[in-house]
Formats: structure tokens, C-alpha cells, sequence
């Protein structure tokens, strides 16, 4: 079955390899792809938005190519990258009556506009200049803006980077919405949270290539194992140990501790997502065949 | 959010007119909420030629130095003027815009041409605001309506000239600080010629210099046809400007471009 979004051994290199023989099919709601700073996450979205072409393989967006038809790619797509690209001397709905016209809705550019500004809760600020707008509103009246002409899909590069939380959850709950309308989200983050509050699947980006492919549940299962680990007082955690699960590998993990901590609580525990995501990202690279 | 629906995607983008339309409307938008940057545009100008006429111009020439010197002012403004193009497409290409125009189905170098057509009209207002300054304080032009005529389209080809080669410096500058101070280096080439004070009174060295540079002709061919003194080398400026419109616009392709592979 054809995917909403597919990409077949896709190659790009600076001075070294950033990605590096890249393959993912997405069939639609949210994706998210993880990963750590460098990992390649942007370069990936810079080629699926026609920004930046591949040195090999092929990417396709409801069976367009991206490298040989880009114009009918952007006909698809709406992207929003890390910086808010809005017009600081324009008014949120000037900005978005600017990318409505610029995308052919023509006279409808501006009840468009309404729409979203009201859909967003960016009413009374639209009237205002994009200056006097704090990080979350220039991140909302840009997910807005992407929106304006109904994209097919919507590529968020880090679409919370640097808001503060309130900021953030508003934006996971715009992204929601959006997926439940039928909107495919590709979207990239270097949080956790993120990638587990938003996406229906999960990919794990480590030196050009996806090491880990599957649900939040499905990513933590991969990593397996069991976790030693010892708690203060308080309850909360002092050191963890990773096992495999074996009453042999845990009889190791215990002869590790120092005198000290054998007075502390001890405790097994399942890996999290978090730990699944250090074990992915930061472990010698053999866990290709981790992807579930 | 009754109004999303994934309705499949129609026929999304406009045309290279179209988009470049609504760039103009951008770029004249800015222009017009900027206050400090219009400021600049027209008060700039303005002081620089009440400077040379009250404070140089005792010592320069004392008879009829605002007719000679007011030629000089129009085209030293349209320069100032047309700077502020390089940083605003800076802004574009650093700041992310031009990547976001980039993911639209539009030709996204219309967003250039809305820069330049709004620098362009932008300097013509500020033009007709200079003329009007050097009016009240004494300047007495002696054209005809055609002469006018020609030399508004010399003033206006100039702009155009300057304008696009601001906008390459911008294209390809790392910053808008950057930009703004290779900019800079274009501004000094009234000073080194006849706009000010006559070629015959600088060392000799210099005189082919400030003779052979584009805004020279300009400069005589304004004179000349603004208050009949000298002659109006009017086919060298013709020639001056459009090779220079010519070559920016080369410039610019390979500019954009190379902002495309970043």
C-alpha cells in the first residue's frame, strides 16, 4: 500500500553523512520523528519540503517525488520551520491574508483568516503587529498560517522549541485537532513528552538512519530489560541500574553498589520512554535490528 | 474546527504576476510602517543637501551652488534611499522567510521583485519631497516638461540600477548588519564626482575616476537638463544604468540560487 509519505534509501552529505540511506513509509495522523541535536531530523524535513535535494535515493508525498516534480510537492505541503517566519510589520491577519493570497485562495484569503485567527484564539491580536506578539502567539499564528489552504500534510520542524509550558500544551492541543481533521503531522522534536503526548507512531533518528520505528509502547518493549534501582527516603530515585532481566544480571547489577547505597530502598522497575531513548540514542550503535 | 476539513487538496498557488503583486504589497506595507526607515529615506537626503547648500556652500561656490549642487543631492538620496533594500532582503534570506516563500507553490523570487518595486516607488516619493526642499530654499530649474521628463526617468532608471544591486548585496551577505555595511561602499561614489564640486578642482589623479564611474554622466545629464548647465551625456547614463540593471539582475539569478543550496 502506497503511504501518505514514503522515502527509499535517502542519502545526504555535507562533509560527513547526515543521512545516510534513509528509509520510512508514514501513512498518515502523527508522526514524529526523534531525535537528538545533529541527528539529521531538519535536513530530513529540509528535503521532504523541497528545500534541500538528496544525494540519493528518492522521497515521495502522495506519490509525488520531491526532486522531480518539487512544484506539485508544495502544492501538498505547508511547513513551518524552528524560527517563527513571520512578518514582524504586519498584523497576524495581514500574515495570514499574505500566505492566503500567495496560496490562491484570493477573495477568501481574508474570511480564511477570520477563521483561524478565531480557531487559534488569536482574535483581538490579530489586529496587532506580529512584533508585539510573545513566542507561543508567533508559533500559533504560524501553525495558522500553514493551515490557511488545507494542506494535505504539515511538516512541524521543533514546533515547541523554547515556548514555556503553558505555550507548549496549547500547541500540542492546535496539533491534535488538526490530526483529527485529517491533516497527516511530520513532525520533529528532541523531547520525549512530545513524541509521546502527540504521535500515533514514533521514529528514532541516530546518525542518519531510524534505529527504533514503532509506538511509544513498542519503542520501551524494544529496549527491554529490566531496571535496578535505589531510592532515598523520600522515594525518589538516587541511581538506576539497566539489567537484561536475568536473576544473574541483577545479582551483577547488585554487587556494583557501594556500601552506602545498599542501606537505600531498592526496586525493579520497566524501562521508560526516556530510557529507551538514551539507550537508542546514546548506546554503541548495534540496535538497527531494534526497530520493532 | 468545524472548518478543516481534509477536503483534498485543489488547485493551490498563484502565478509569477500574482505573487509578485502581493510581494509589492508586502514590501510597501513595511515601508510604510517603518517611520524610522522612511525617516531615514527622506529626512537623510534632505539635511544633506541643506548641509552642502547652507555650511559647504559658502566656502564651495557662493553664486548658484544650489543649482549646481541639487542634481547631485537627487541622485545621492535615491542612493541612501535604495541601501535599505539590502538589509530588508537580508532579513528574508537570514531570518527564514525566504525558506518559508521557498515550501510555497509560487515562484519564490517574486518576493525579490517586491522588494525592488517598493524601493523604487519609495524613492521617487522621497525624490519629489528633495525637489520640492531644493525648491523652497532657491533651486531654479529651467526645464522643459520634457526635460523633466527625461530626467525623471534617468532619476527613476538609477534608483532601479542601485536598488538591484542592493538587493544582490543583501541576497548574498551573512547578515543584516553585514549587509548593511557592504552597502555602505556604494554610497561614496557622489562624493567622487561632479555632484558636489567640479572634477577640474581635484588632483588630476582622481579626475578620470570620478570622471568614468556611473554616476557622473547622471549627474551632468540631470544638470544639464534640469538647469541647462554643461552638457547631457544622456546615452552614457542610459548605458551606465542598464548595464548595471543588466548585471545585478545576473547577479541575482546566480545569488538566488546560491541561497537556494544553504
Amino acid at each position: 500500500m502506497a503511504g501518505t509519505i514514503e522515502i527509499a534509501g535517502l542519502t545526504k552529505s555535507y562533509r560527513e553523512p547526515v543521512l545516510d540511506g534513509l528509509d520510512l513509509t508514514i501513512d498518515g495522523g502523527v508522526f514524529a520523528l526523534l531525535g537528538p541535536n545533529g541527528a539529521g531530523k531538519t535536513t530530513l524535513v529540509s528535503i521532504l519540503t523541497t528545500l534541500l535535494r538528496p544525494d540519493a535515493g528518492a522521497a515521495r508525498i502522495l506519490g509525488v517525488d520531491v526532486v522531480r516534480e518539487p512544484h506539485r510537492v508544495r502544492r501538498l505541503i505547508a511547513a513551518t520551520g524552528q524560527e517563527a517566519t513571520l512578518d514582524e510589520l504586519l498584523t497576524g491577519r495581514e500574515n495570514l491574508v499574505m500566505f492566503g493570497r500567495l496560496l490562491g485562495l484570493g477573495r477568501d484569503a481574508g474570511r480564511r483568516a477570520d477563521d483561524l485567527l478565531a480557531q487559534f484564539d488569536l482574535e483581538p491580536a490579530g489586529r496587532r503587529t506580529v512584533g508585539s506578539y510573545s513566542g507561543g502567539m508567533r508559533r500559533r499564528l504560524d501553525l495558522a498560517a500553514s493551515l490557511i489552504a488545507r494542506p494535505a500534510v504539515l511538516f512541524l520542524d521543533e514546533p515547541t522549541t523554547g515556548l514555556d509550558p503553558v505555550s507548549r500544551r496549547r500547541v500540542w492541543d492546535d496539533v491534535r485537532s488538526l490530526a483529527s481533521e485529517g491533516t497527516t503531522v511530520f513532525l520533529t522534536t528532541q523531547t520525549l513528552d512530545e513524541a509521546e503526548e502527540l504521535a500515533d507512531r514514533i521514529a528514532v533518528l541516530r546518525d542518519g538512519c531510524i534505529v527504533a520505528d514503532g509506538t511509544a509502547a513498542e519503542l520501551t518493549a524494544a529496549v527491554g530489560g529490566q531496571r535496578l534501582v535505589l531510592f532515598d527516603r523520600d522515594g525518589a530515585e538516587v541511581r538506576s541500574i539497566d539489567t537484561d532481566g536475568t536473576a544473574a544480571s541483577l545479582d551483577a547489577a547488585l554487587t556494583t553498589l557501594t556500601d552506602a547505597e545498599r542501606g537505600l530502598h531498592a526496586g525493579l522497575r520497566s524501562p521508560t520512554l526516556d530510557d529507551a531513548f538514551v539507550a537508542l540514542t546514546q548506546s554503541p550503535l548495534t540496535h538497527r535490528e531494534a526497530a520493532a | 474546527m468545524t472548518t478543516l476539513t481534509s477536503a483534498p487538496p485543489r488547485d493551490r498557488g498563484v502565478g509569477p504576476l500574482r505573487s509578485s503583486g502581493i510581494f509589492i504589497g508586502r514590501s510597501l506595507r513595511h515601508s510604510l510602517r517603518d517611520g524610522e526607515g522612511m525617516l531615514m529615506a527622506i529626512a537623510l537626503p534632505v539635511l544633506l543637501m541643506l548641509v552642502f547648500t547652507f555650511v559647504f556652500g559658502g566656502a564651495i561656490q557662493a553664486e548658484g551652488y544650489v543649482d549646481f549642487v541639487v542634481p547631485g543631492v537627487i541622485l545621492t538620496c535615491a542612493g541612501f534611499g535604495a541601501s535599505s533594500v539590502a538589509v530588508s532582503v537580508n532579513r528574508d534570506v537570514t531570518l527564514g522567510a525566504m525558506r518559508r516563500f521557498r515550501t510555497l507553490p509560487i515562484r519564490s523570487a517574486t518576493v525579490l521583485a517586491g522588494h525592488v518595486v517598493a524601493s523604487v516607488l519609495r524613492n521617487l516619493v522621497a525624490t519629489g519631497v528633495v525637489i520640492g526642499v531644493a525648491i523652497a530654499i532657491g533651486f531654479r530649474p529651467t526645464a522643459t516638461p520634457g526635460d523633466w521628463l527625461v530626467a525623471l526617468a534617468l532619476v527613476a532608471l538609477w534608483i532601479l540600477a542601485i536598488t538591484a544591486l542592493f538587493a544582490f548585496i543583501g541576497l548574498v551577505s551573512s547578515s543584516p548588519e553585514a549587509a548593511n555595511g557592504y552597502g555602505f561602499g556604494l554610497l561614496f561614489l557622489p562624493y567622487l564626482s561632479s555632484a558636489f564640486v567640479p572634477i577640474a578642482t581635484m588632483p588630476e589623479w582622481m579626475r578620470p575616476i570620478a570622471t568614468h564611474q556611473p554616476i557622473n554622466p547622471l549627474v551632468e545629464s540631470l544638470r544639464a537638463l534640469l538647469v541647462g548647465q554643461g552638457a547631457a551625456p544622456v546615452g552614457v547614463s542610459l548605458a551606465w544604468c542598464l548595464g548595471i540593471v543588466v548585471t545585478a539582475a545576473a547577479l541575482i539569478v546566480w545569488g538566488f540560487r546560491r541561497t537556494a543550496r544553504r
